[in-house]
């Protein structure tokens, strides 16, 4: 399968990033995915360092979700390979999956935030924020919870939120705990998918604002978004999804200055 | 409250409260089975490998559609039958099976069946996204079920598995017929020796009635713990 | 095998020579027990839901004791403890009705099984949504009317569900009758048992034909629930 390897120019400095190094922090080449014959991803790859902002815009059914959720195997990509900091991984023999132990620490290092949020709705805010670092990485208890109560303050909610259940949150203060949750795990890199396309209007805003000072903090971040505005305003590069390939891609002043025809249309659509 | 234990029941008060107890430790022993039963028949059920799920569902299928009864009776004396011919062959001695193991692997192995249906309609009905977040945040597959799936599933499990363990109950009783000593042979028994069979069966219910309540009402303290975390629709 | 299915076939299915035995008294018991339960259990679970509390006490203490304690222990108050009151058996008509082992039978199923009943019916009279009560109510439907023209068809039809669940257990259940001696299909397993020492192959006919009923039970409420429940999903029928 013929993959296109992409190598990104940078035409403009991130916001108050740090020293820009040359070593990519996550390289991805040439992801393939299947759904039974239809095939999603044709071949998409990416390259982010560290302090990258990407934002990864496109119609709906054109892969960026499922590129996302490759990244961090909660799709199987059919073909392609992942890097991280150098060391690629290493796909067991005869399957298209790592071995279980290189996982988890993919994942440890990868923290995802959902489009539904996806707390654990029987377990406190507190908890929520907690059980990952406590049992994956093996926290202790005490050092865990003053970590989630920094990161809960971080994302702008009260103290005592933390003994809430989620179900008694609105949907903005729900994704913001998902995303201090998303923090506690202290990623190299955070995946966030389509993180308000499911709030209501006017809670995207509290929303926009925690994951902006997080990019303006220098966080590597992959972000699949409809929000064209803040992508504008975070992004250091945007890449466009077309039917599961790379139809443009560069700074976030693509958004402004369009060169396909492609991306003229779904931006000129988004307008309307 | 002892002068009616010593004499209204006419001396039978201690046989009674041995049949009680000998029916409480069938059920509950038949009720550790087939939970454990029931677990791995969904998880089979749910198996994406033909081996695991045809005769999972066989299982529950073909136990379901036949009565408790027929199917004590055809498990204690075939089990029996087919022991006898193979100790016979081996040349050991006779083995009985006495009527209480055979009724708690029976009912142990029926009710197996129906609990495999609970828990399988409650794996089903955790929302995806719980396990999604679990998985993506690196936890092992057994961190994942212990953490998130399983006090989930609780959650949708209980109203069918309590609804279930009063009928595994209520279905010890059969298993005097195949002679346990249990509370309703107790029971027979006294009514026969005194001729107040309508007394001492009446007692037998008031007994099991007893279980039955306060069996309601733990199962619906356990529905309250489980359903921490989740918002009752405004009625 | 063969030998089985030809001394007791017949028995199996439909007579003994005595009268009725096998799948056909099954059968009987079976039907006989579902008509009376459900015609009882409609006035009382009507008592049940009532905010009366003189109508509802009486009917909730029945279900509850009805409920709380095995069918056997019932069967066997009705077979055996009731024929051991005098009242009984002075009373010349409960005497002649008592003396039956049908009788008795009958009455301990029909009793049972209209317990369950009504609990089910209570519970999806509960779950009718209030607004179809208010908009009957505020067209002047009240009284008798109202509750044979929408609570009691609302209600039967969510009922279906649960209560095809509880025909099935009152099949399943029947096979108690043999404790009674009425000659349902496992007592003639049990005498083709004691007569041939067949054991698996009596008792797995007898399992046999109760599977087959229970497929044939399933087959029919799916027809009915298709017929009847499309009204809760539209999209699906």
């Amino acid at each position: 399968m013929p993959f296109s390897a992409l190598s990104v120019p940078v035409t403009e400095t991130t916001p108050t990033a740090p020293t820009l190094t040359t070593t990519s922090k996550l390289s991805v080449e040439g992801l393939h995915k299947y759904y039974g014959d239809h095939q999603v991803l044709k071949g998409v790859s990416l390259e982010a360092r560290k302090g990258d902002v990407i934002s990864l815009i496109g119609a709906s059914g054109s892969g960026k979700s499922t590129f996302l959720r490759c990244i961090n195997f909660l799709e199987q990509p059919d073909a392609g390979s992942i890097t991280l900091d150098g060391q690629t991984l290493q796909m067991r023999p005869g399957t298209r999956t790592p071995a279980p132990a290189q996982l988890q620490n993919l994942r440890t290092r990868l923290a995802m935030v959902f489009q539904h949020f996806n707390l654990w709705s029987h377990l406190t805010v507190l908890e929520n924020i907690c059980l990952a670092p406590r049992k994956v990485l093996g926290i202790s208890a005490k050092e865990a919870e003053a970590r989630a109560r920094i990161y809960l303050d971080k994302v702008g909610l009260p103290a005592r939120a933390a003994e809430q259940y989620p179900a008694f949150l609105s949907g903005g203060q729900q994704q913001r705990v998902a995303i201090a949750r998303a923090l506690a795990m202290e990623p190299e890199i955070m995946l966030f998918d389509e993180p308000t396309s499911a709030l209501d209007p006017e809670l995207v805003g509290e929303v926009l604002k925690v994951i902006q000072t997080l990019a303006e903090e220098g966080r590597t971040m992959l972000m699949v978004t409809h929000e064209m505005g803040f992508a504008r305003r975070v992004s250091s590069q945007v890449l466009f999804l077309h039917q599961g390939l790379v139809e443009e891609y560069g700074s976030a002043e693509i958004l402004d200055q369009p060169q396909s025809e492609r991306l003229r249309q779904f931006l000129s659509n988004r307008l309307k | 409250m002892n002068d009616f234990f010593s004499n209204g029941l006419q001396g039978f008060g201690p046989m009674l409260v041995q049949g009680t107890w000998m029916t409480v430790k069938l059920a509950l022993l038949a009720l550790a089975l087939s939970l454990f039963l029931g677990l791995l028949g969904a998880c089979a059920k749910l198996s994406r490998s033909p081996l695991l799920r045809v005769p999972a569902t066989l299982y529950t299928t073909l136990i379901r559609s036949v009565p408790d009864l027929v199917l004590i009776l055809l498990l204690f004396y075939s089990l029996q039958i087919w022991l006898n011919d193979l100790t016979e062959s081996l040349g050991w001695d006779y083995v009985e099976i006495d009527p209480f193991s055979a009724g708690v692997l029976t009912l142990g192995f029926i009710y197996g069946a129906y609990f495999t249906e609970n828990f399988r309609g409650a794996i089903l009905s955790v929302p995806a996204g719980q396990l999604e977040a679990a998985t993506a945040y690196g936890l092992s597959r057994s961190q994942r079920f212990r953490l998130v799936l399983f006090p989930q599933l609780m959650r949708f499990a209980l109203p069918g598995l309590g609804n279930n363990w009063l009928v595994l109950l209520k279905s010890t009783a059969l298993v005097s017929i195949i002679g346990l000593a249990d509370l309703v042979k107790a029971a027979q028994n006294a009514g026969k020796t005194t001729n107040e069979m309508l007394f001492f069966l009446s007692i037998a219910g008031l007994v099991y009635l007893l279980i039955t309540t306060l069996s309601n009402c733990l199962l619906k303290y356990l529905e309250r713990r489980y359903n921490n975390g989740i918002r009752e629709l405004a009625r | 095998m063969i030998e089985l299915l030809q001394e007791y076939g017949q028995a199996y299915l439909y007579s003994d020579g005595n009268g009725l035995s096998g799948l056909a008294m099954t059968l009987w018991l079976f039907v006989v027990s579902m008509v009376l339960g459900l015609v009882l259990s409609l006035p009382l679970a009507l008592a049940r839901v009532s905010r009366k509390m003189w109508l509802r006490l009486p009917v909730q203490l029945y279900t509850f004791v009805f409920r709380g304690t095995p069918l056997y222990i019932q069967l066997l108050i009705c077979y055996t403890g009731l024929y051991s009151l005098e009242v009984v058996r002075d009373h010349a008509l409960l005497d002649q009705f008592l003396r039956n082992a049908l009788n008795c039978t009958l009455l301990a199923f029909v009793l049972n099984t209209c317990a369950y009943t009504v609990e089910i019916f209570a519970g999806a009279i509960h779950n009718i949504p209030h607004g179809e009560m208010e908009a009957a109510q505020a067209y002047g439907l009240r009284g008798w009317k109202l509750n044979l023209f929408l609570v009691l068809p609302a209600a039967l039809r969510r009922s279906l569900p649960a209560y095809s669940n509880e025909l099935i257990l009152m099949l399943h259940a029947t096979s108690l009758a043999f404790t009674a001696t009425v000659a349902d299909i496992l007592k003639v397993a049990r005498d083709a048992n004691a007569a041939t020492f067949l054991t698996f192959q009596a008792f797995g006919l007898a399992a046999l034909l109760y599977m087959l009923l229970s497929f044939a039970l399933v087959g029919l409420f799916r027809l009915a629930e298709r017929r009847w429940m499309r009204f809760l999903n539209p999209a699906r029928g």
